[in-house]
């Protein structure tokens, strides 16, 4: 055991090194450089639809590339296409295992993806000859449970799982090409970066760990959060990362300074974050939250500018369309609704 | 097993949940129920300490084991922290008896007076705000309407009661149908016409009878045993611990229609302190054979703990860390700022983009201008921006393409976009893609020859031996670099782009005004009645 304790204290020795050389690079703090940035004032969106149709909870959802049409997962056992300016339902999917957790859309609008419980990723080709939509590939070997999901193309989609690892799967044939091990903890949530070349994941051991894909080594890891992180994604420009956490806060992460920017926490909010998504210009935070609040923050100045309240239960997902004109959030209450 | 009173109620509290643990292993009997009632009791009548440490840090002074970091069980303690201090005979709200219509309401506090402490206490300025946490707190039964069912708060004269310990939710109580029979079943037999039943909770009770018809006289016995113990006990205290009884099962067994605020995101679930738990009984009684197991219980494999093996490769990672390359704070700092301000026109939460907006005007003209090929002039900025924007908008890559081919340097792009298509190809197409690439940009004598460095070049043919989707990345990387520093900043002087840019072909500007009128009138047409529209088109 003396082993095990040497190889502990080299670790945190390591780690208050590591502390020591970000403090060097912290000549000013990301708030004082926004000091002088007009203030963004109150951001009021309204209910433009509603998404009705599920029959439980919803657990995920995800835009497609083209602006109007969204996928929703629901505990109902169904995947929904929402066609969300008519609110039409353009398919809806009925899916083997009803403990779904997690739904993705290929940026090339053919596929979609979804799993859960059943610790498998399950896709669905959307473009079939005969208009039927079938499950086109299973894809099975992680041994937890599908947290998140997410296509790099038509050929390609990042897995993240309760197993602590994710996994990048080659669609064709089914196949793990490369497995992402490192998390001490569930990976509850995954994000790719604007060009494709890398990705970040958030898991339950309260640390954030960016991913390159080719090289497949992470190449970054940060903590700071007290609680498992929920929900991550990349800031527009790919150069920095947003993570939501169930200690009730959200944090930005510079991938160039290595370290984290600011925290987005008020104490008045005690409910974990669920789902966060960034406006199109990234100068909001948009955090969807367990006391079925989704709260805005002006992300340069870390103050809270507007609460979406239209949920009779936790928010449990939230998007911004790609073109940015809309935030489509889903519920526990088995609604997704569309702000802007 | 009656215990002496004690002073600190979080000892107390302790030893509550000690004594319940006991009593799981022993026998179920009356007796023991009626102990556990007893130590609720005194619990309820000591009073506890004024708390020194500040409100909602994370180190709490509720009772919630600080080893247990389930996502509900941290709530639980910063709403426990409240909870604690709101009670204050010093520092919290005025609970008291109150007298009306001949009877005495005892133990209570308005709504009112909730919101008001929670606005000073907490420090909030918006009552909506103060109203949702106090709904929060509601929600989760820490306090609750003494005449209602349904766990909300209204900032009024409403009447609401503080929940007792034994009854908070960090107890992890999951409560079994068989209390709830027992529970409902003594209702009807006290006869208290504020111990009705409503109707959905008789609904419940019918059906638990026909769910358990076999074991009905046992839950009546235990009905009648509860209804006992509760009869020796005082009148006044007797209807505080009714209330607080039913505001569990409220909080349990919730009224049709409002959440169940006891639900947990499965993915959580499992990681919970004994996820196969013991379900202990609020009467008592020790289970006989568990119900099926629902796939939130099942035990799948335990968290990893760091191993010998994870703490090595962390240590290596960590090498690799502490001379990495770092940027100032400053510098991205300020290249965040200025990112978000290049972009904030684009920003539809920000700044209203025109045409409206396709959810409110349903009017779609935002998309057609989007996606048609002859762009807006805010479209053309973006194009500016960075390379990557006028290569993500189709119109902008054609442009960027012919402007090349004027250049007869449209070889680079040409090859950037083969790659990424390869890229995305199925996998047994890829080797085939990629040397067909190489025929075309890269082989002595090619027809579009690409200007590789030596090095890349001799990385990329060695790559071609195992042809795979990354082969050409570091050849990508290399013309990329050489389009953004050469190639695109001339395209961004030159005549193509800036005459789109400043609106300067007159046919075309001629074109846009005219559109833009037409969709101006329409959008205003939606809004006035015809009459005006008629009178507005006279003017113009």
């Amino acid at each position: 055991m003396g082993e095990m304790e040497e190889l502990r204290k080299e670790m945190e020795n390591l780690k208050d090194q590591i502390t020591a050389a970000r403090k060097t690079f912290q000549d000013s703090t990301l708030q004082e450089a926004a000091a002088g940035v007009t203030v963004v004032g109150r951001v009021q969106l309204k209910t433009r639809k509603t998404l009705r149709g599920h029959l439980a909870k919803i657990y995920a959802m995800h835009w497609g590339t083209d602006s109007t049409l969204c996928v929703s997962a629901s505990q109902d056992g169904k995947l929904i296409v929402w066609d969300t300016i008519t609110t039409n339902k353009v398919n809806a999917i009925p899916l083997k295992s009803s403990w779904v957790m997690t739904c993705a859309y290929a940026p090339s609008g053919n596929l979609v993806a979804c799993g859960g419980l059943d610790n498998m990723c399950s896709i669905y080709n959307l473009k079939g000859k005969d208009g039927n939509v079938k499950v086109m590939r299973e894809l099975a070997a992680h041994t937890g449970y599908l947290s998140c999901c997410r296509f790099l193309s038509d050929t390609e989609i990042i897995t993240s799982s309760g197993d602590c690892t994710c996994v990048l799967w080659d669609i064709e044939t089914g196949t793990q090409k490369t497995v992402f091990a490192g998390h001490q903890g569930d990976a509850m949530s995954l994000g790719v970066s604007p060009d494709f070349k890398y990705f970040i994941s958030g898991a339950c051991d309260f640390t954030a760990k960016l991913w390159d894909i080719r090289e497949a080594e992470c190449r970054q890891t940060f903590g700071g959060h007290e609680s498992d992180i929920n929900a991550i994604g990349f800031f527009p420009n790919g150069n920095a990362v947003i993570t939501g956490s169930d200690d009730a806060t959200c944090k930005l992460y510079d991938l160039r300074a290595d370290q984290e920017l600011l925290t987005y926490q008020d104490s008045s909010i005690m409910c974990g974050v669920t789902s966060l998504a960034s406006s199109k210009s990234g100068r909001l935070l948009l955090a969807g939250h367990d006391d079925f609040n989704v709260n805005i923050w002006d992300m340069l100045k870390a103050e809270r500018v507007g609460v979406l309240a239209g949920h009779d239960n936790r928010v449990s997902c939230i998007g911004v369309s790609s073109d940015g004109m809309a935030c489509c959030t889903g519920s526990w209450d088995s609604f997704l609704k569309i702000w802007n | 097993m009656a215990e002496a009173p004690q002073q600190q109620q979080q000892q107390q509290q302790q030893q509550q949940q000690q004594e319940e643990e006991e009593e799981e292993e022993q026998l179920s009997s009356v007796e023991e129920t009626e102990a556990d009632e007893e130590s609720e009791e005194e619990a309820k009548e000591s009073v506890h300490t004024t708390p020194t440490r500040p409100l909602l840090s994370m180190r709490s002074m509720s009772t919630v084991d600080p080893d247990d970091d389930s996502p509900n069980m941290i709530v639980y303690r910063k709403i426990e922290d409240i909870v604690t201090l709101i009670q204050d005979e010093e520092e919290g709200v005025p609970i008291r008896t109150v007298k009306s219509f001949m009877t005495k309401i005892p133990s209570v506090v308005t709504g009112t007076d909730i919101v008001q402490w929670l606005m000073k206490n907490l420090a909030i300025e918006d009552p909506a705000e103060a109203m949702h946490i106090g709904s929060l707190i509601a929600a989760q039964g820490y306090f609750f309407p003494i005449s209602d069912h349904v766990l909300s708060l209204k900032d009024d004269g409403t009447f609401y009661r503080f929940q007792a310990p034994y009854f908070w939710p960090s107890n992890c109580w999951e409560p079994e149908n068989t209390d709830y029979a027992i529970y409902l079943c003594k209702r009807t037999m006290q006869n208290k016409t504020r111990l009705e039943l409503a109707d959905y909770e008789a609904e419940n009770l019918a059906r638990l009878q026909r769910a358990f018809a076999r074991k009905w006289e046992f839950i009546y016995m235990q009905a009648e045993a509860q209804v006992k113990i509760d009869r020796k006990k005082d009148k006044t205290e007797r209807k505080i611990l009714d209330s607080q009884e039913r505001a569990f099962w409220d909080v349990h067994r919730p009224v049709p229609g409002c959440v169940n605020t006891t639900e947990m995101d499965i993915r959580k679930c499992r990681r919970m302190k004994n996820p196969l738990r013991v379900k202990k009984s609020v009467y008592g009684l020790v289970e006989e054979g568990t119900q099926s197991q629902s796939p939130i219980h099942t035990p799948s494999h335990h968290c990893r703990k760091g191993t010998k093996e994870d703490v090595e490769k962390e240590i290596l990672f960590l090498n690799t860390q502490i001379d990495r390359h770092r940027m100032k704070m400053s510098k991205v700092a300020e290249s965040l700022i200025s990112y978000t301000d290049q972009y904030m026109d684009y920003d539809q939460f920000v700044t209203a983009q025109e045409p409206a907006n396709p959810w409110t005007s349903d009017d779609p003209s935002l998309w057609e201008l989007e996606a048609s090929k002859e762009p807006s002039q805010q479209r053309v900025k973006k194009w500016g921006f960075s390379l990557e924007e006028a290569l993500k908008d189709p119109a902008g890559q054609e442009l960027f393409l012919k402007f090349l081919e004027s250049e007869f340097s449209s070889e680079n792009l040409r090859f950037w976009l083969a790659v990424q298509d390869m890229k995305r190809r199925p996998q047994q197409d890829v080797a085939q893609r990629a040397e067909d690439i190489w025929a075309e940009f890269l082989a002595e004598g090619a027809p579009s020859s690409i200007n590789l460095d030596s090095h890349s070049y001799e990385r990329t043919s060695q790559n071609l031996k195992d042809p795979g989707r990354y082969s050409y990345e570091d050849a990508q990387d290399h013309i990329y670099k050489l389009m953004k520093s050469d190639s695109y900043t001339r395209f961004l002087r030159s005549n193509v782009y800036q005459d789109l840019l400043t609106a300067k072909k007159k046919p075309e500007t001629e074109q846009g005004r005219r559109t833009s009128l037409e969709k101006f009138t329409r959008s205003v047409g939606k809004s006035l009645t015809g009459k005006r529209l008629t009178g507005l088109m006279q003017s113009s």
